[in-house]
């Protein structure tokens, strides 16, 4: 069994509104040290031992659980153990 | 592990679940003198809550009118319903997330719009509408900015993906509700008279169905925490706030209106407050029939859950249904359509006990009376408040000097209670469905039409709580005048209402008598209307330990039927031909005012005066002179007067308008006194309405095809007072 | 002519779609749920709004794997027309029958307005009977309509006049105010205003009735 920590973000040249609402608000509270904030969102796959692993978890990613159009991601695998 | 019945009963545990010696010992006694075991406890606990069982309230509710020739299910059921004819009926209920919400704002409005809207297809209704009722401390503070902006966020999350229209409401800004903001939610329903569902276990034998979410940890204790106050040692009661899944939902109220089709259904109820505990004491209660289920076939969301835990979870979006024995896998392939798995838990048994069964021992067995209906009743001790006493004394008349008028109009658009909602308002989806016909920036009520028939429906949520705080009884009355006229004014002719009761901790006197009297002016108004209550909501112990009780705020929840869709009446004047009438008497009544707050930063005194003959009298005056085709805009005059009236009159239409004192009293209390049975309404008709209004008309002025309001030597720009109104709430929130 | 509205879990304008077509427009009109595998019997076919599959994951993003997706493409590809209005352009665009993406509103809220739009292109299949750019008024409701494409992407919209509609305010920072669009073919229709709404004067506009009305036409030719 794999753990799949994946995380998705808005491409670079994607204007992030969220990202943006939540770096006034930083700054507001004072935190000025705050020059960009980029919001994403993070997604846990379980899974079991495959072949090819790598490449499931890539065709996963672009069939479903990834925009390419305007998103990006990377990924981590860690094995668990039993 | 948890504690034994023994050392419950040597330790006092069942004080820690908010139950008392004497309801400890009624429960023994309930049980044959056995002790109850934790679990047993817990569901007591959760049944006998304020929140379940009214105990608190129960001998103050008996005195609402609940029947008409037209109320087809009064309270008691899931939510009430009233015959609109045509075979057709409306099915609506106001419910309270008021302590969820205070401490998780985006979950706690969103579960409640959850739950009122199972309330009605529970009943075998499409949820058509839901408005909302919210009351904030002032938009002055962080905690306050966030809890209004998540409230709202929670409800527009909800509401707009589970496809309900959220069509109107009211919102209040005022200190009393710093620590405690409320949060009622209202929902309408329609439905055919055949397909009226009941919450009702019978058949011995028949199957208890389970669907919806899985049970998981969330919401234990819910309705017990909703029946204590507020304290700092609540935010650590965090994890019990539910989360809501509207998609889950969605799919819910697709699959229940198939399945209400199904000739083998027996009975349907939401799990809501006290969840699995309630639905199933509750529904076997109602059919004189016990209920046996084996809590292992529960559908879990944790694992080696207990049986305590499931039985007090309060997951959301979850129904409990008793289906005749042997047709159980044709209700569940219904469900499976929408992605839903239905499982058999249990079946319907004689004896009149709720029996639980886990890991192959009995966990519970409670007589389901003893749950459901014969909860204690509290005779709580009432007291006349001081600040009442008081206030009577008081007379207060605004001292102006040297401040303008166009100062003071323009200033009182801009209080955030008075200011325009549109930025909440425009997060709400209020068109899915294609029935709103009027929202409340057109009309003083919200209106959506039947369709496939030519009626509408006019909705209004209503509750002026300083006025209630100030006088409960004289302000009770008010909130269902005022309601009246809301639905008066926009044609249609008011045939029920739901209140949610909102108050403080009704083991203070002062509270107590707060809600008695407040009942007994609504019951007036009630019996001088002729308006049933067809169901409602308490939600008591709403008070801070740092910042004390709410206001006392009786939301009334008013539905009213419009018979030909002609009939319809906005408040905007329509054209430079027409003039503008008031319809009531205008006095010096400024206690509990929205100028009082505005000029003295609170309130005090005596709220306005209100007779309920005469203002049944000028309702059904204006219902004739609407039929008689004599009115093309009708609005209601209260909060700010007069002066905010004709302002949402004229607001986002081409026109302006001449007006004059046309009362007895000075242009400071004509413009913003509160006195009540007012309307404002434009028309060509002076001679007819003279004969039908008689002394209660006054000519105010005429409507003028530029944007400005001419009062005496005053005048004011529409432009500018519009953008004023228009712009103070988000400019509120950026401050 | 026969048309089909899906229905997906958590579709909620399906039964608007179906009234506007059925009741107003008096059309043939069916109920086509997203388990069934044939889009055979339908010449159009309609993706209402609402939030299928809860709009979990991103818009339209489940949606797109629907058994009944595989006769829309090829729906889509024999020519046939189909209309998708906001989550049902969402849908369009995560199976890329139209191009682009539908993001977050730029002011981060869900609106619920009438908005005015602008017909771009009065020369579409879903817009004839509109004039060139006549401005319409019809009502959004969404927290995900802020459209955006890559430049070439954009330049080949333009350049194929596949901007139908776009915003006269712009109420959700889509780029360049575009509210609809169609494929290069010109048979597909993704925008985020719902024309269903707007079909009759007691509840909002009329406005809606040209976009119907345009494809209804073509039957008449």
């Amino acid at each position: 069994m794999y753990k799949i920590k994946i995380n998705v973000y808005l491409r670079e040249n994607i204007l992030d509104p969220q990202g943006k609402a939540v770096n006034t608000a930083l700054h507001q509270l004072g935190y000025n040290e705050v020059k960009t904030v980029r919001i994403g969102k993070f997604i846990e796959l379980i899974i079991d031992d495959v072949n090819e692993i790598e490449v499931r978890i890539k065709s996963m990613c672009e069939q479903l659980l990834i925009n390419m159009i305007i998103e990006d991601y990377s990924y981590t695998t860690e094995k668990l153990n039993n | 592990m948890y504690p034994s019945s023994e050392e419950i009963k040597t330790n006092s545990i069942y004080t820690q679940m908010g139950l008392n010696n004497s309801e400890y010992n009624l429960i023994v006694k309930h049980l044959n003198g056995r002790l109850p075991n934790y679990t047993e406890l817990g569901i007591y606990s959760v049944m006998w809550s304020e929140h379940c069982s009214y105990k608190n309230s129960k001998n103050q509710l008996k005195k609402f009118p609940t029947t008409g020739k037209n109320v087809l299910q009064g309270p008691g059921e899931g939510a009430g319903i009233i015959d609109i004819g045509d075979d057709l009926a409306i099915v609506f209920k106001i419910e309270s997330h008021n302590h969820p919400s205070a401490i998780e704002p985006y979950q706690g409005a969103a579960t409640g719009v959850g739950g009122i809207i199972r309330d009605i297809f529970s009943m075998g209704a499409r949820p058509i509408a839901s408005l909302n009722s919210l009351r904030f401390g002032e938009l002055n503070t962080a905690r306050n900015k966030y809890l209004f902006e998540n409230v709202v966020k929670g409800i527009s999350d909800y509401g707009n993906c589970v496809g309900v229209p959220t069509i109107g409401g009211e919102i209040y800004f005022d200190e009393a509700y710093a620590g405690n903001p409320l949060v009622n939610v209202m929902a309408l329903g329609i439905l055919k008279h055949f397909e009226i569902q009941k919450g009702v276990a019978k058949g011995i034998g028949n199957s208890v169905m389970y669907v919806g979410a899985a049970t998981g940890k969330d919401g234990i204790h819910g309705a017990t925490f909703a029946s204590e106050e507020l304290s700092e040692a609540s935010e650590s009661k965090r994890p019990s706030v539910q989360v809501g899944d509207p998609f889950l939902e969605k799919l819910l109220i697709e699959a229940c209106l198939e399945v209400i089709h199904h000739p083998k259904l027996v009975g349907i109820q939401d799990m809501g407050a006290a969840g699995l505990s309630c639905s199933s004491a509750e529904m076997a209660s109602k059919g004189n029939v016990g209920i046996e289920m084996n809590l292992n076939l529960i559908p879990q969301r944790e694992k080696n859950m207990s049986a305590y835990e499931m039985m007090l979870s309060e997951s959301q979006e979850r129904m409990l249904l008793v289906v005749e024995k042997g047709f159980e896998h044709e209700i569940a392939a219904i469900f499976q359509k929408w992605d839903l798995h239905a499982v058999t838990v249990g079946e319907v048994i004689s004896e009149e006990v709720l029996r639980l069964f886990h890991n192959d021992n009995i966990v519970g067995e409670m007589p389901v009376h003893s749950l459901a209906k014969d909860a204690p009743v509290n005779n709580r001790e009432s007291k006349i408040p001081e600040y009442f006493l008081k206030n009577q004394c008081v007379n207060y008349i605004p001292n102006i000097q040297h401040t303008s008028i166009e100062f003071l109009w323009k200033k009182i658009m801009a209080q955030p209670t008075i200011a325009s909602k549109k930025y909440v308002f425009e997060q709400f989806d209020y068109m899915v469905q294609t029935n709103t016909v009027k929202h409340p920036t057109q009309c003083d009520a919200s209106i959506v039409r039947i369709k496939n028939t030519n009626k509408a429906i006019a909705l209004t949520v209503d509750c002026n709580s300083r006025f209630v705080f100030l006088n409960p009884e004289v302000g009770g009355k008010i909130c269902i005048a005022e309601a009246t006229r809301n639905i008066v004014a926009s044609g249609a002719i008011p045939i029920g209402l739901t209140d949610g009761l909102n108050f403080g901790n009704p083991e203070n006197p002062e509270i107590f008598w707060q809600i008695e009297k407040s009942i007994d002016g609504m019951v007036a108004a009630c019996h001088a209307f002729t308006i049933p209550v067809i169901g409602g909501n308490v939600s008591l112990y709403n008070e801070r330990s740092n910042t004390g009780a709410i206001y006392p705020t009786p939301i009334i929840g008013m539905a009213g039927l419009i018979e030909d869709l002609k009939f319809i009446t906005t408040q905007k004047v329509k054209n430079v031909a027409d003039k503008l009438f008031i319809i009531g008497n205008t006095k010096a009544e400024f206690g509990g005012s929205e100028f009082q707050k505005m000029m003295e930063g609170k309130i005090f005194g005596n709220c306005p005066d209100i007779d309920l003959k005469k203002a049944n009298l000028l309702n059904s005056s204006l219902i004739k002179a609407i039929r008689e085709g004599l009115i093309n805009s009708a609005h209601d005059v209260s909060e700010g007067g007069i002066a905010v009236a004709v302002a949402e009159k004229l607001f986002d239409t081409n026109f302006g308008a001449k007006i004059n004192n046309c009362s007895n009293e000075d242009d400071i209390a004509f413009l913003f006194s509160e006195s009540q049975n007012r309307f404002i309404v434009s028309s060509k008709f002076e001679k007819e309405l003279v004969e039908i209004f008689g002394d209660n008309i006054f000519l105010l002025g005429e409507i003028i095809p530029e944007s400005k309001i001419i009062f005496g030597d005053n005048e004011i720009d529409l432009v500018e007072l519009e953008n004023v109104w228009k712009n103070s709430i988000e400019k509120c929130l950026k401050n | 002519m026969k048309i089909a509205v899906l229905v997906f879990p958590g579709s909620n304008c399906d039964q608007d779609m179906y009234h506007a077509l059925k009741n107003v427009l008096k059309q043939d009109v069916e109920y086509v749920f997203h388990t069934q595998t044939s889009l055979s019997a339908f010449d159009v076919v309609t993706i209402p709004g609402g939030f299928s599959y809860g709009d979990y994951l991103r818009c339209g993003a489940i949606a797109r794997f629907s058994p009944i997706m595989k006769a829309v493409k090829e729906f889509a590809e024999s020519g046939k027309l189909i209309i998708g209005v906001c989550n049902g352009f969402q849908i369009l665009i995560e199976m890329g029958l139209l191009e682009g993406a539908l993001m977050r509103n730029e002011g981060l809220k869900f609106v619920c307005n009438n908005v005015d739009l602008r017909v771009v292109n009065n020369k579409a299949k879903f817009t004839q009977q509109y004039q060139e750019n006549q401005v319409i008024n019809l009502p959004i409701a969404h927290g995900e309509g802020n459209y955006y494409c890559n430049n070439s992407t954009y330049e080949q919209l333009k350049s194929n006049n596949q901007i139908l509609f776009e915003y006269v305010n712009n109420p959700n920072g889509s780029m360049h105010n575009i509210a609809g669009i169609c494929n290069k073919a010109g048979n597909v229709l993704g925008m985020m205003p719902h024309p269903e709404r707007a079909v009759e004067r007691l509840i909002n506009t009329i406005d809606g009735l040209g976009v119907f009305e345009s494809f209804l036409e073509l039957k008449n030719q």
